[in-house]
C-alpha cells in the first residue's frame, strides 16, 4: 500500500535535498498533516506504553509504572482458568460465521437485486434494507429484548397466541450463537450487498447479451458470468475480514447480551470481557493482558495473511 | 413459455425472450427481496406500534404490532421530563462540531498524503495505517484518558476520539486520487501556495467526498454510546442521546438478568412503553433522514472497498 510511485515521479535532483531542506520546502503540506498526526499520537501511540499494566499488579495509588512487576502472572492466570481459550474460541467462531455467512448472503442478495427490473421496487427495497445499518447498537439491543424477553416479548406473544409454549432464550446460552448470527445478518446484509451489487453492475452488458444469444439460461448466467466476475471482490473482502478475525463486534454483543452472566459461556467475546474487567471490575491488569494478547494475535494474523496473499496474488495484498 | 408481448414490443433489441429460468429467478428476486426488506423494518414497526400502547395492556398482552389500547402517555412522560431535549442539544452540538473539525482535518491529510511530490507521504501514511494494525487495547486507553488527559466526565472524551479513523483517511485518499495531479500543477504554475491550491482548487472538487465522509462522521457521533459509557459517570446530568437511551433501558438490568418471572421492585424504573418511546424519539431523526443520504454511504462503500 505504501510502496507508491512517489520516488519515480519526483523531479531529478529534488530527492537530493537534505531532510531539513525538505521539511522547509514542504512545511505547508506537513502542517496539513499535523492535526491528524497529533490525533494518532495522543489516542493511539501514547497509550501503547500503558500496555505495561499487563505485566504489573496494578495499584491505583502507585500508578501504572509504580505498581509491582509480576511478569507474566496475569497471562498465566487467564490461561490456567481456561477463560482465555473460551474467549478466543467464541470470538473467532462468531467472526468466522459472520464472515462466511455474511458474504454468502450478501452475494445472494446482490444477485437477486440485480434480477429485479422495476427501478422503483429496487430503490424502495434497498432503502428498507439499509435501515438496520443506520440505527445504533443500543436500539438494536432494545429491539432484540422486546422481541425475545419471556414476559412481553413479541415472539412469545405470538407463540402464546398460537397456543404454543413460551420460549425463554435469556436463560438458555445454547440458542445464542444462532440468534446473534441471525441479528448480524439482519443488520449488515443490506449494507454488505451494495459492494457486490456495484460489482455486478460493473460487468460488461455485452457479455450477458452474448450469452443470451448463445442460449444461456438465467442459472447459467449467474453460474458462469456473474459469480466468476465477483470472485476478486469476494477474495478482497474475505481477506480484509480475515485480518480482523480476533476483533469482536463489541457494540452488538454488549447491547444484546449485556451483563447476563448466564449466557457468557457461549456469548462472551474478548471485547466484552475486557470491557467488564476494566469498567466494572477495575481489574486493569487482567484487562490489559487480554487486550495485549488480542492485539498481538491480530497483528500476527494480518501479517501472515498479507504475506501469503502477496506470494499468491500480489494484487490482492493489503500493503 | 415465452413472453410474446415483450418480443413484439421491442423487436430491435436482442434481449427479448424471457425463458422459464429467467422468470423463476426474477420471481425469486422479487419474493426474497420483499421478505428481507420487510424483515429489516419489521422490528422497528413493532416497537413503534407498541410504544403507542397503554402500559397495562402491554404488560398483559405483550408486544404487538398494532396497539390494543391506543395511548400517547409514554410520549407525554418522556417529553415532560425534558431530559430528552437536553440530550438532543448535546448530541447535535457534538455532531456538528465533531463532524466539521474531523472533516477538515481528514480532507487536509487526505490531500497532502496523495500529493505525489510530498516526500513524507509514505512515512505518514504508514504511521496512520499502523494504528489499525496494532493498538494498546481498552485498559491502557482508558487509563491514559482518565488519568493523564483528565477527560473523565468531560464531553471532550466523546468529541475527540471520534474525530477520525485510519479508514476514513484512506477513504479520503481514494477520493483525492481521482483528481488529476495536473490541477495541483496548474495552481503551482499560477504561483499559488499549497494551502491556496487545496482550498481554492481541490476542495470544490471534493464535494462528494466531503458529503460521504461527513455523513460517516455524523452517523458516528449521532449513534455514539461507547465513549460515553466509558467516560461519563452519573456526575454528568445530560448524556448524549444514545447513551441516555442505554441508561433508560438498562435501569432494569436486574430484571433483564434474572430468569423470567422474578421482578425487582425499584420505584423509578421507567415503564416498558416509556423505554420504547425513548427509543423511538432517539432514533427518529435518523429514520427520517437516512433515505435522503444513503446514496453517499453507497459511494463510500464502493470507493472504500478499493484499497488505499
Amino acid at each position: 500500500m505504501f510502496k507508491s510511485t512517489a520516488n519515480r515521479l519526483e523531479m531529478p535532483g529534488k530527492s537530493k535535498l537534505g531532510f531539513f531542506a525538505k521539511v522547509k520546502k514542504y512545511r505547508t503540506l506537513l502542517c496539513m498533516c499535523l492535526p491528524s498526526t497529533l490525533f494518532f499520537l495522543f489516542f493511539s501511540y501514547l497509550p501503547l506504553p500503558g500496555i505495561w499494566v499487563a505485566f504489573v499488579k496494578y495499584n491505583y495509588q502507585k500508578g501504572i509504572f509504580g505498581s509491582k512487576f509480576v511478569g507474566l502472572q496475569n497471562f498465566e492466570f487467564m490461561m490456567q482458568s481456561g477463560k482465555l481459550w473460551t474467549l478466543t474460541r467464541n470470538t473467532i467462531l462468531y467472526n468466522l460465521a459472520f464472515i462466511i455467512l455474511g458474504n454468502l448472503f450478501a452475494v445472494f442478495m446482490a444477485i437477486l437485486l440485480n434480477e429485479i427490473s422495476s427501478k422503483l421496487f429496487k430503490k424502495v427495497s434497498q432503502t428498507m434494507m439499509f435501515l438496520p445499518y443506520f440505527i445504533s447498537h443500543v436500539l438494536i439491543g432494545v429491539l432484540v429484548f422486546n422481541f425475545l424477553n419471556y414476559d412481553t416479548g413479541f415472539v412469545n406473544t405470538v407463540l402464546s397466541n398460537l397456543g404454543l409454549e413460551r420460549w425463554q432464550p435469556y436463560a438458555d446460552p445454547y440458542c445464542w450463537p444462532a440468534i446473534l448470527i441471525f441479528i448480524y445478518l439482519w443488520q449488515q446484509s443490506g449494507y454488505n450487498s451494495v459492494v457486490y451489487f456495484a460489482a455486478i453492475m460493473g460487468i460488461d452488458g455485452e457479455i450477458i447479451e452474448a450469452s443470451r444469444v448463445d442460449g444461456a439460461n438465467a442459472f447459467q448466467k449467474i453460474r458462469y458470468i456473474i459469480l466468476p466476475s465477483l470472485r476478486p471482490t469476494i477474495v478482497i473482502l474475505l481477506l480484509f475480514a480475515l485480518g480482523g478475525i480476533v476483533k469482536g463486534n463489541f457494540g452488538l454483543f454488549y447491547n444484546i447480551v449485556g451483563t447476563n452472566s448466564l449466557l457468557y459461556e457461549t456469548t462472551d467475546i474478548i471485547e466484552t470481557f475486557v470491557y467488564r474487567a476494566s469498567v466494572t471490575d477495575f481489574n486493569f491488569s487482567t484487562a490489559s493482558a487480554v487486550g495485549f494478547y488480542q492485539s498481538l494475535i491480530g497483528f500476527v494474523i494480518v501479517m501472515t495473511v498479507n504475506f501469503i496473499v502477496k506470494k499468491i496474488e500480489p494484487d490482492y495484498s493489503l500493503f | 413459455m415465452f413472453n410474446k408481448k415483450e418480443s413484439i414490443k421491442k423487436p430491435h433489441t436482442i434481449k427479448v425472450k424471457l425463458g422459464v429460468s429467467d422468470i423463476i429467478v426474477r420471481g425469486l428476486g422479487y419474493v426474497i427481496t420483499s421478505i428481507y426488506a420487510l424483515a429489516c423494518i419489521f422490528p422497528f414497526l413493532v416497537i413503534l406500534g407498541s410504544s403507542f400502547s397503554s402500559e397495562s395492556y402491554l404488560n398483559l398482552h405483550g408486544v404487538q404490532l398494532i396497539p390494543g389500547e391506543f395511548s400517547t402517555e409514554a410520549y407525554h412522560a418522556v417529553i415532560k421530563s425534558g431530559l430528552i431535549w437536553k440530550s438532543y442539544i448535546v448530541t447535535i452540538l457534538l455532531t456538528v462540531v465533531g463532524t466539521s473539525i474531523g472533516l477538515s482535518i481528514i480532507a487536509m491529510t487526505g490531500y497532502a498524503l496523495q500529493r505525489k511530490d510530498f516526500p513524507f507521504r509514505n512515512v505518514i501514511s504508514f504511521y496512520i495505517y499502523f494504528t489499525s494494525l496494532f493498538s494498546a487495547g481498552l485498559a491502557p486507553y482508558y487509563l491514559i484518558m482518565t488519568q493523564f488527559y483528565k477527560l473523565k466526565d468531560s464531553y471532550f472524551a466523546i468529541l475527540l476520539p471520534l474525530l477520525m479513523s485510519p479508514w476514513l483517511i484512506i477513504l479520503m485518499k481514494n477520493f483525492v486520487k481521482s483528481i488529476p495531479h495536473e490541477i495541483t500543477e496548474s495552481g503551482k504554475i499560477d504561483g499559488a501556495g499549497d494551502m491556496k491550491i487545496f482550498t481554492a482548487l481541490i476542495l470544490p472538487m471534493l464535494k462528494p467526498a466531503l458529503a460521504t465522509i461527513g455523513l460517516f462522521l455524523a452517523l458516528g457521533y449521532w449513534n455514539e454510546w461507547y465513549q460515553s459509557s466509558l467516560f461519563l459517570s452519573s456526575r454528568v446530568d445530560v448524556k448524549p442521546l444514545q447513551y441516555m437511551l442505554y441508561e433508560t433501558v438498562n435501569k432494569t438490568e436486574a430484571l433483564k438478568s434474572t430468569v423470567a418471572g422474578q421482578y425487582v421492585v425499584i420505584t423509578d424504573i421507567p415503564s416498558n412503553t416509556v423505554k420504547m418511546a425513548t427509543a423511538m424519539l432517539a432514533t427518529g431523526p435518523i429514520v427520517l433522514l437516512y433515505p435522503f443520504v444513503q446514496k453517499y454511504f453507497i459511494s463510500g462503500i464502493t470507493v472504500g472497498a478499493v484499497k488505499g
